[in-house]
């Protein structure tokens, strides 16, 4: 039985025993992890079938037209796109068993603490400490810019076990309990108004050896699996074409003939065919990873797609004329999703600027393709072989 | 969705045609070419149309054709670009070719698709698949052509040239002996030093009818629309030599001590170009597999002018970047960079402008103009 009739086969007996209309969404949703329909590409047992990534869409697109509920991926990001397939890398078999399926239902979502006030595109410097104590870690430090910590049940968390090493070899990757009372977070209100991100204040956090991923002195390691996949979460999505920013911007163009002009007219052509291409692009992508070659093209998708949003997102609000002065609504919130297409042009031309920073930064990015894609040499650099404790901050 | 991967017949094609170009068109061979009176390698043509069969990739096997079709053609195109190779490919084996194949003109096709001759398309290398049917050439009661064409691509060395023309009863299309009596090709000096033009000039010309008014204006749209895809496919291939040959020449050229690639502000003019390409791929192999279902409907239309659009201007801007960042030596007649500059410049105007094709996707996208 080819893959493909197998899946089809599987959504059949999930639809048959699970009838949408009458089943409580938890249930479904935990049925359909458990019949490996979840992510098809994980192994049987982890909500997959061992099966060709290629042919989740269909069990999407199959599922959601029978009226079956969603997992909100929305409002786990984090968890679904970065922490899932950095437990499935270097997960023990007890963390993939303990953590993936309530991760995949949506009943416990994650965030990320990474980024520290001193080391952002530097993230490598990080000074979080944590301290060995028998089959416990004890952690301090602070995190910051980590969105959906208000919400989040657990973390993926780096931190600094040995500050004698270069920085890159200091670093141990953890998954860490949000509901310790040692964690502090507090909202960082945005450009938007609203506070997605938070920053987070970490003392005396005890985390069981256990919840460790990946050797000790490996964190750099397991955290580019999180990168990798974090630029390809926020870039690499399957857009039909119109799909995102230039769809929005198409249809008021469309729908509102007195606010054309000529200047604008070129310029939104210009997006249109730089949507297309990057679509395109983005296609291509997933047809080199389907048959498992995967190309460089990863990085750059989150690149391209930052461009883009900001090009046109800018672009809708000049469109809009004297509408685009006005603003939705400032009120500080702590929205418990990420949204970059949500509400106005005015909140999506400002949720926009955060694209070429979140994920790495577009200057970073350029670095990544121009060092480990075309081959160019790395600038000199005075801080790899410094311990860390010596390093200038 | 379109299948926007190469085949591995794709790519041991690409592979031959690459071996066939290393061998027979370094870029000092084709410096060297530039300045004689004739413009292409008849060797490097006989080995590629003849003994590799990609003149005739696209044509039928029972006209004596590869019977492959326009993904393949288009990775020729590639390699030829790569090369900036001096060949009549694109007004022979593309433009030229798909006109007979629409004419269904067995004995014409023929000797193409054993490379034994060439063929042109009388139209000037600038025209464009939305621009109306041309009227510069007339043919009278007795079916004989008068008039002019600037601007011809490969019509020197054509045995055949195609000519549309206003007939008594409306658009036909007309194949000319090139050694007809009342046929006069004019060389021009053109920008493009590796594809030269001609202007053609008939004054009472013989020639044999191959479409009426009813199929020709199609047949033609159809021609310019194949070429217009394609070329992106060979401005494909010059935008990759140029970045190659640049991150190549960066990694070796030291200044202020260090390799000059490893300067940022140069890094990151080069990521951007990278990621331009990668689009260009895309958008480049998305209209030729377009163009090879046969299919000439909207999603085909839409394919070739985000596809011309896109990467008649990204080849210009690798080809830009090339010149600028090998510094002194990219100006100089020595280094090939120029070849590839005229190439990529001339082929930014060649069937459709980027402008040209963006102003289509208005109608084609729904987004009209302004009242
Ligand atoms: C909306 C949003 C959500 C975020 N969510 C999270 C999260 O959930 N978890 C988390 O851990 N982090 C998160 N971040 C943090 C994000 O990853 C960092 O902001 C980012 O990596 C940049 O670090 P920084 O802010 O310290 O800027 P810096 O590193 O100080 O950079 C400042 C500027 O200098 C440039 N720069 C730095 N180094 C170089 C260099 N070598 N070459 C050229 N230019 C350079 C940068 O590109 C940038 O323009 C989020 C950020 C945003 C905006």
């Amino acid at each position: 039985m080819s893959a493909a009739v197998e899946v089809r086969e599987r959504v059949r007996e999930l639809l048959a025993a699970h009838d949408p209309a009458t089943t409580d969404r938890l249930d479904f949703l935990r049925a359909r992890f458990d019949a490996g329909l979840a992510w098809v590409h994980f192994p049987e047992g982890l909500g997959g079938l061992g099966a060709p990534r290629s042919l989740q869409a269909a069990v999407d697109a199959e599922l959601a037209a029978a009226g079956a509920p969603d997992n909100n991926p929305r409002a786990n990001g984090i968890g679904l796109g970065m922490a899932a397939p950095t437990i499935l890398r270097y997960g023990t078999p007890e963390q993939q068993a303990r953590f993936l399926r309530p991760l995949w239902t949506g009943e416990e979502t994650w965030c990320q603490l990474f980024s520290e006030p001193g080391a952002g595109s530097d993230l490598a410097a990080l000074g979080t400490r944590a301290v060995p104590d028998g089959d416990t870690w004890t952690v301090d430090g602070q995190k910051v810019w980590t969105s959906g910590a208000h919400t989040a049940r657990w973390a993926i968390l780096i931190a600094r076990t040995d500050p004698g090493l270069p920085k890159h070899r200091g670093i141990t990757y953890f998954i860490c309990d949000m509901t310790d009372p040692g964690v502090e977070v507090r909202p960082l209100r945005q450009i938007t108004g609203e506070a997605e991100f938070n920053e987070v204040f970490l003392s005396g956090v005890r985390i069981p050896d256990a919840h460790r991923l990946g050797e000790v002195g490996e964190g750099w390691r397991v955290a580019q699996t999180t990168l990798n996949n974090e630029r390809v979460a926020i870039g690499g999505q399957r857009t039909p074409r119109e799909g995102g920013m230039i769809g929005i911007v198409a249809a008021t163009w469309r729908d509102r003939p007195e606010l054309r002009t000529h200047d604008l007219h070129q310029r939104l052509l210009r997006g249109w065919l730089q949507a297309e291409v990057v679509r395109l692009t983005g296609e291509r992508l997933r047809q080199q990873l389907a048959l498992g070659q995967p190309g460089p093209e990863g990085a750059a998708m989150k690149l391209a797609f930052a461009r883009l949003a900001q090009e046109l997102s800018g672009l809708e609000v000049e469109l809009l004329a004297e509408d685009g002065l006005g603003y939705g609504d400032w009120t500080m919130v702590r929205p418990d999703q990420v949204d970059f297409l949500g509400r106005d042009a005015g909140y999506r031309y400002l949720r926009a600027k955060g694209n070429s920073i979140e994920g790495g930064t577009s200057e970073i990015l350029r670095n990544i393709i121009a060092e480990r894609v075309l081959g160019l040499p790395a600038e000199p650099r005075t801080d790899k072989d410094v311990p860390w404790k010596d390093l200038a901050r | 969705m379109s299948d926007l991967l190469y085949s591995s017949v794709e790519e041991d094609l690409r592979a031959a045609v690459r071996a066939v170009l290393t061998d027979h068109c370094p870029p000092s061979a084709v410096l060297a070419r530039c300045e004689t009176p004739a413009p292409y390698d008849p060797r490097l043509w006989r080995t590629l149309a003849r003994e590799l069969g990609a003149a005739g990739l696209q044509i039928p096997e029972e006209h004596g054709g590869a019977g492959a079709g326009l993904r393949e053609t288009a990775v020729v195109l590639e390699e030829l670009g790569r090369a900036a190779a001096p060949t009549p490919y694109l007004g022979s084996a593309v433009l030229a070719t798909t006109v007979l194949l629409g004419c269904g003109a067995a004995d014409l096709l023929a000797p193409l698709a054993a490379g034994e001759q060439s063929a042109a398309l009388a139209v000037p290398l600038t025209a464009d698949p939305w621009a109306d049917f041309p009227a510069g050439v007339r043919a009278d009661a007795a079916g004989t052509l008068s008039g002019t064409v600037t601007s011809v691509p490969d019509l020197a060395g054509a045995a055949t040239v195609l000519v549309p023309a206003l007939g008594q009863d409306g658009p036909a299309l007309y194949a000319v002996e090139s050694t007809a009596a009342g046929l006069a090709r004019t060389p021009r000096t053109s920008l493009d030093l590796t594809r030269p033009l001609a202007d053609l000039t008939l004054h009472g010309a013989p020639a044999r009818r191959l479409a009426g008014p009813d199929t020709a204006p199609g047949i033609l749209r159809r021609a310019l629309l194949t070429g217009a895809g394609l070329l992106a496919s060979e401005q494909l291939g010059v935008a990759e030599w140029c970045l190659a040959t640049t991150v190549d020449h960066l990694k070796q050229r030291h200044q202020f001590g260090r390799p000059v690639g490893s300067f940022q502000a140069v890094k990151h003019r080069l990521a951007d170009l990278w990621l331009d390409i990668a689009g260009a791929r895309a958008a480049a192999r998305n209209a030729a597999d377009a163009l090879a279902s046969g299919d000439d409907g909207p999603e085909t239309v839409l394919a070739v002018a985000v596809a011309q659009a896109y990467c008649g201007d990204t080849a210009v801007r690798a080809a830009e970047e090339c010149v600028q960042l090998h510094g002194g030596i990219g100006m100089t007649w020595e280094h090939p960079a120029h070849l590839y500059l005229k190439r990529a410049k001339a082929d930014q105007l060649a069937l459709g402008t980027p402008g040209r094709h963006r102003a289509a996707l208005a109608g084609l996208a729904d987004l009209p103009a302004p009242a």
